[in-house]
């Protein structure tokens, strides 16, 4: 039969194929990687202890805690019953059935998305899934990876595999180089401001082209990350030179003849030249702007040069209402410059941009300068391992001195679990993924940025760009400031 | 997952139209840790009426739930299924059911059996003319039967078949069990596991204090 030209979702996806469907049914898949957490986990355990069914594989599973820590005293009784409840239910599953389990007050601790790269589980070519709609990370390297609802989780730790439906593919191509002072973050923004939130719908996005392979890993996953806002399965960008470079030597990269096979496998992951896409979408990086949201959905952004959208300038009525609705939600006057947007609360951190170069570039923005008074500013590394790497280069420092607070690991004021939240009408510059009305805490008002946004705007105040600084201040980028003491160098 | 031919228990008439999983079970419930132990959840907000059916004796037992068009609309919610179940309903008679909550039922081993409104109508008189009697849901037959009432139901092909068989999700996928492990067979040696446990050196953490305390003075315990 001759070679059927394909994109890299469908290479992924092949490869993995235990029992192709008939019939329309679906194909039944097998996971290499499932990462656990506690708040979907605890009845998908239960549901095996029920039926007397083991984890068949606890050596592709792993698990931590992320969504209900503290980030404050760790070492201490976590204070909320439910958040307590759930950690300690993990634990005891995690033990009852042999997972491998990263607990608060580890250096492996951490969000989930983070933890599986920084172990360098997650690579090219895998299957992963995940409890959790941001799974989609996990594409930046190539792996197709998707979130699960807690059914699927129990079926996956008992059988290791998932009967799925095909899906369809998109290529988001970002052709140019990308402005100074704009990020990823910008990038996928703008993407979810085009196509919308429900632009993806049944599609495994694929970013491609040159703005695409300058970034680095960990751009790449900001873009990944926010798949799922555009409605999507899945985000895939193409292994290269950068992803094979930040696997290598990580605890659980491949080593020897093992590292060579993989990386000449990696090196067929790409979408052939003559595969067909389902849809296709062109951007011009040249074109981008720093980007901000001003509604309560992640598709309502605008370039952070621009004005809050009046409504009745709004042909499509479904839209007008979503707008006047989110504008009222906001608390914003419909055409104010959104530059004019004074915020309460900068929060740094989440599975979107809590890593250590989105933190890097924020503390040599904010270095020897001091924040806004009346801003509040949080920065929560995505990891305990980010956290030590930030505190061996002094970022920490440089954060308290700018009067900001650093905390311990976890996902924080991304959804308000645990204590961190804004409180009602409270408003913030958020370095996360959803701006959904009260997700940072009841009635709090989220304003989507990227990490060089949020540091502008915690020193001034308002919603501010790099530009808003000063023209000689020069945007950051996320390389380290110091020397970094060798046995911290993977975090 | 228990098989389910047929099933006989005493019969509850809700007469509700649009009984939504947030009726079925409050959302207050959700966070509960647990898959079972969910039968005080259901329909917890009418519980409280002394007048509510299932707050009558003579259905306290009740084991079949015959209920009014569009039953299980709303979000999706495996807990609604769950929580039936937990109080010992087998089956629930409705002349429509939400897509999602069909599906949910079928996984779970729960009958969602479509009946044409007017017989639903039949039952609920005998149900409530006669509290207490009781309703025979026959799978294989396709039929339900209550006093001199005898009525058909429609359920899919495939979900019938997985009721007989108890099957859930996961059973299915295992009759194939053996064309996993054939797959596990083949997989790179360069693919990842979690164990053993691969680390950088362990370090220790000092947990964060709140801004005021003084910074990092305080070892982990
Ligand atoms: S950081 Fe936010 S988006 Fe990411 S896993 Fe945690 S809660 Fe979900």
């Amino acid at each position: 039969m001759q070679h059927m030209a394909g994109t890299l979702a469908e290479k992924v996806w092949d490869a993995h194929i235990v029992r192709r469907g008939t019939d329309g049914a679906p194909d039944l898949l097998y996971i290499d990687l499932h990462l656990v957490h506690e708040v979907t986990s605890p009845q998908a355990f239960e549901g095996l202890r029920l039926a007397g069914r083991p984890v068949r594989r606890p050596d592709l599973t792993i698990a931590t805690e992320d969504h209900n820590t503290p980030t404050l005293d760790i070492d201490r009784p976590i204070a909320d019953l439910t958040s307590r409840t759930q950690i300690q239910t993990l634990r005891d599953n995690a033990r009852e059935f042999g997972v491998r389990l990263h607990s608060l007050g580890d250096a492996d601790q951490g969000i989930v998305h983070q933890v599986g790269p920084q172990l360098g589980l997650t690579m090219p070519g895998l299957t992963v899934v995940c409890g959790d709609s941001h799974t989609s990370t996990h594409g930046a390297f190539g792996a197709l990876a998707f979130g699960i609802g807690t059914s699927e989780v129990e079926h996956v730790l008992a059988t290791q595999t998932l009967p799925l439906a095909p899906f369809k593919t998109m290529a988001i191509t970002v052709d140019g180089q990308l402005p100074a002072g704009t990020t990823s973050k910008d990038i996928i923004l703008a993407i979810i401001a085009k196509i919308g939130t429900g632009g993806g719908q049944g599609y495994v996005l694929e970013y491609r082209g040159e703005a695409i392979r300058a970034l680095s890993m960990e751009a790449r996953m900001t873009i990944c990350n926010m798949s799922i806002e555009a409605g999507a399965r899945a985000g895939m960008i193409a292994p290269d030179e950068t992803t094979f470079e930040y696997l290598k030597g990580r605890p659980h990269a491949p080593e020897g003849a093992d590292w060579d096979a993989a990386v000449e496998y990696w090196r067929t992951l790409r979408s052939d030249d003559d595969a067909v896409f389902d849809a296709e979408v062109v951007l011009e990086a040249a074109d981008l702007e720093p980007f901000v949201t001003w509604g309560t959905n992640p598709g309502q952004g605008l370039p952070l040069s621009g004005r809050v959208p009046v409504p009745a300038e709004i042909a499509d009525e479904g839209e007008r209402v979503a707008a006047e609705r989110a504008l009222e939600y906001m608390g914003l006057t419909p055409g104010m410059p959104l530059r004019d947007v004074a915020v309460d609360t900068v929060f740094i951190g989440s599975c979107t941009n809590g890593r250590i170069e989105d933190l890097r570039s924020v503390a040599k923005l904010i270095r020897g300068r001091r924040k806004a008074e009346n801003v509040r500013v949080l920065v929560v590394p995505s990891s305990a391992r980010v956290r030590l790497q930030a505190e061996a280069e002094g970022l920490d420092r440089i954060f308290l001195d700018f009067g900001a607070e650093w905390r311990n690991a976890g996902c924080s004021m991304c959804l308000g679990m645990n204590p961190d939240q804004l409180a009602p009408g409270e408003r913030s510059a958020s370095t996360s993924n959803r701006n959904f009305e009260g997700r940072q805490g009841k009635g709090g008002r989220t304003h989507l940025v990227s990490p060089l946004v949020a540091a502008a705007t915690a020193i001034r105040g308002t919603l501010s760009s790099v530009a808003d600084l000063g023209p000689d201040v020069e945007a950051p980028d996320g390389s380290p400031l110091t020397d970094t003491p060798a046995h911290l160098q993977s975090a | 997952m228990e098989k389910f031919s047929q099933h006989t228990g005493v019969g509850v008439p809700l007469r509700r139209s649009n009984v939504d999983t947030d009726q079925i079970i409050p959302a207050v419930y959700l966070k509960r840790v647990t898959r079972t132990g969910f039968e005080d959840a259901l329909f917890a907000a009418w519980r409280g009426d002394a007048e509510f059916v299932l707050n009558q004796p003579a259905y306290a037992t009740g084991s079949v739930l015959v209920a009014g068009p569009d039953f299980g609309t709303g979000s999706s919610r495996e807990h609604a299924v769950w929580a039936l179940k937990d109080y010992g309903f087998r089956a629930v008679l409705s002349s429509r059911f939400a897509d999602i909550f069909r599906g949910n039922s079928g996984k779970q081993g729960l009958l969602a059996a479509q009946l044409a409104q007017d017989d639903i109508e039949l039952i609920w008189k005998v149900l409530e003319t006669a509290p207490g009697t009781e309703v025979t849901v026959d799978l294989v037959e396709r039929q339900v039967r209550c006093a001199d009432v005898t009525v058909p139901f429609q359920v899919d092909d495939y979900t019938r078949w997985r009721l007989m068989e108890g099957l859930d999700d996961i059973g299915l996928t295992l009759q194939h069990e053996g064309e996993i492990t054939e797959f596990e067979q083949t997989r790179a040696s360069w693919r990842p596991r979690t164990l053993p446990a691969k680390h950088l050196p362990p370090v220790e953490i000092r947990s964060a204090r709140p801004v005021g305390a003084v910074h990092g003075d305080d070892a982990l315990a």
